[in-house]
């Protein structure tokens, strides 16, 4: 990277205070659903707060629509690119969530992006180099499964720029936890932090006999956690009516505050809160 | 069909052009130095040497999806556990009925069967089959899958890492290279009749890469899977505008999780319900695709694939292996007509 992008990227980078990573090396497991549960419960949690989500995920980008702009476009003004805005229910303006992804410069959403890794590096350093944030208190960066690309070049732009680290996102079962540990292992190897590890998906409480089936099985995230000796977030239950939040765009947080899984959530983001000093 | 890549611009002049590399539509695309010094213009010696590795499989599948943990990797071990399956199991499965021991030494035309895993980052397929622990050997005749049976071969880059948790952090040309190498250099055997490639999620250097070299080698198309919800079904939808840009066939859109039945009451919830989508069925008609049909959200789905078993056999009468039966019949009509056209 030349000298000229590193400083430009570094000055963009100043105005935010804390940088977050979403990984897991498995699909499906949740990352853009914790990404975005995470900047909601963030900006919910106290009314200064103004949190920002990159979507890195170039090929299958998912946060507009689960934050219910997907049908917006990214502007441009003498900054840079400007992020799209979200209104949180009960602000007067939307100025306190904002996101910026792919998914809003797409032609029509049936675009399949094929695209190989340089050109996906391209995108991603114009993301990190071009968009004006503004202040922000944390901005989540969510990602695609795996250790390639776009991860690379995630950690090489922002070393200088200093992450305060990952959050890793896994469901139970074994096939799953196999591929996380490459990432957390990824991790160490690229020198990101990791915050902690969030257990996705665990359980099922039937709706007419609440009865708790564990789909997925249970407990993989503790132990795994455990074993590599990080932090461990908390457990959210697999919930129909937070798929379908995000499916319509809906604030599930805003919607189902007394669910076991809004409170977990909750939980998580405290949690969070108090590792990477935000209180 | 133009020669150009399948990653280009739609405006791309195609890399044997005379004009390729000085078009205007070659701004700034990143292979524009290559095609103008004319390299371009060579035949990537791949593309024969695959075409003729590939003469040796009847039938080749690509299981796609542009979501994550959608159940590829569970689909193409089942797939593939299931089309290894002799008649009579099959007939037996199809009434709910276990096969009995002497249903497996019956004397009859045996399928072969290949699985190739291209998710380089996070292979799963070796755990699916129960076969962690193996190595891939070199032979002089190449490279010599794992074996789950006799006639069920297994390649995946989880038989190359030295630890299981090694992340492999490699940029696209190195996972381009590998995949080269998967799909020139392995050694099935005198033939086989099905090969089932397993993909990772997205449409990137993988997909670019394995579709480039296949289309040469008479693939038989993609079978797509997705969750019902609209979240997943808006990558899967990307993922057949690919299918279609890149002019390979879809043999048919799979919708998997599809209904949870609690075990207890009976009463099924369905967890991941469209919203607007319309699921799959909807997707594959939007599309003019076949619908190959709904699998549910089963615990012991999830059990026999972490212990490398198939669902067919272990569990017959459940509506599980029952849609799976379905679904892998109609694949086999559906890939035996599609080679009738081709050789006729
Ligand atoms: N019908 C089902 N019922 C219950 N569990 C299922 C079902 N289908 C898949 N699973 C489970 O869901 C998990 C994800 O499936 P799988 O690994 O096959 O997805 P994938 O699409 O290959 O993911 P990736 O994109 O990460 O490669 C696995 O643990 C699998 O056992
Ligand atoms: N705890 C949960 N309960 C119910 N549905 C969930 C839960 N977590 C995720 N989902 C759903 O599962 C799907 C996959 O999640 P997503 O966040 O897109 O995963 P990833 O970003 O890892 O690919 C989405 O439709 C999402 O709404
Ligand atoms: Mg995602
Ligand atoms: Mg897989
Ligand atoms: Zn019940």
């Amino acid at each position: 990277m030349s000298d000229q992008v590193q400083s430009k990227l570094l000055k963009r980078m100043s105005t935010i205070k804390h940088k977050i990573l979403v990984l897991s090396g498995k699909g499906g497991v949740g990352k853009s659903t914790v990404s975005t549960q995470l900047a909601f419960s963030l900006a919910l949690s106290r009314k200064d707060i103004r949190v920002g989500i990159l979507d890195v995920d170039i090929c299958g980008p998912s946060i507009p629509k689960m934050l219910g702009i997907d049908k917006n476009e990214v502007f441009t003004c003498t900054e840079g690119w400007v992020p799209v805005k979200v209104k949180l229910s009960g602000d007067d303006d939307d100025n306190r969530l904002c996101c910026m992804s792919i998914g809003f410069l797409l032609q029509s959403e049936d675009d399949a992006v094929v695209w190989r890794g340089p050109k996906k590096h391209s995108m991603i350093q114009q993301f990190l180099e071009d968009t004006y944030w503004g202040d922000l208190d944390a901005l989540i960066i969510d990602t695609p499964p795996g250790t390639s690309d776009e991860h690379i070049t995630l950690a090489e732009i922002l070393k200088e720029s200093k992450p305060d680290g990952a959050i890793i996102v896994t469901t139970p079962q074994g096939v799953s936890l196999a591929d996380v540990r490459k990432e957390i292992n990824f991790c160490n190897k690229l020198g990101i932090p990791v915050l902690g590890v969030v257990e996705n998906m665990s359980g099922f409480a039937c709706p007419c006999c609440n009865e708790i089936t564990n789909i997925f099985s249970s407990g993989g995230g503790r132990k795994l956690a455990e074993q590599f000796n990080i932090d461990f977030l908390g457990q959210i239950p697999i919930d129909p009516q937070l798929a379908s939040c995000e499916d319509e765009g809906k604030n599930f947080l805003q919607s189902f505050p007394e669910s076991a899984s809004a409170k977990e959530l909750e939980n998580i983001t405290n949690k969070i809160k108090k590792r990477i000093t935000l209180l | 069909m133009s020669d150009a890549p399948v990653d280009a611009n739609s405006t791309c002049v195609g890399p044997k052009s005379e004009q390729a590399g000085k078009a205007s539509s070659c701004e700034g695309c990143p292979s524009q130095l290559l095609c103008a010094s004319g390299e371009g213009r060579k035949e990537d010696p791949a593309v024969n040497q695959i075409k003729d590795a590939m003469r040796i499989v009847k039938h080749k599948f690509l299981v796609l999806s542009g979501k994550g943990g959608v159940g590829k990797s569970t689909f193409s071990s089942q797939l593939a556990l299931a089309l290894s399956l002799n008649d009579k199991i099959i007939s037996k499965a199809r009434q709910g009925q276990a096969a009995m021991d002497e249903d497996e030494d019956e004397d009859m035309n045996v399928t072969q069967v290949g699985v190739l895993d291209i998710d380089l980052c996070g292979p799963s397929i070796p755990r699916m089959f129960g076969l962690e622990s193996q190595q891939l050997h070199q032979s002089n005749l190449g490279w010599s899958p794992a074996y789950y049976k006799d006639n069920l071969a297994v390649v995946s880059i989880g038989f190359m890492l030295p630890n299981a948790d090694d992340p492999v952090i490699w940029r696209g040309p190195k996972k381009n290279g590998l995949i080269k190498q998967f799909l020139r250099d392995v050694y099935w055997g005198d033939s086989l009749d099905y090969l089932v490639i397993d993909t990772p999620p997205g449409t990137s250097d993988e997909h670019i890469t394995v579709v480039q070299y296949l289309r040469e080698a008479d693939l038989d198309g993609a079978i797509v899977i997705t969750t019902p919800q609209d979240v997943s079904c808006a990558d899967v939808r990307r993922e057949l505008s690919f299918c279609k840009k890149v002019n390979i066939p879809v043999i048919g859109v799979v919708e998997n999780m599809s209904g949870f039945v609690c075990p207890n009451c009976k009463n099924e919830t369905k967890i991941f319900k469209p919203s607007k989508s319309g699921g799959g069925e909807k997707l594959a008609e939007q599309f003019g695709v076949p619908f190959l049909g709904r699998i549910p959200l089963d615990p012991r789905v999830m059990n026999a694939c972490e212990n490398g078993k198939s669902i067919i056999e272990e569990m017959p009468d459940s509506p599980a292996s029952q849609a799976l039966l379905e679904i892998v019949q109609k694949v086999k009509n559906q890939t035996n007509h599609l080679h009738q056209n081709k050789t006729f």
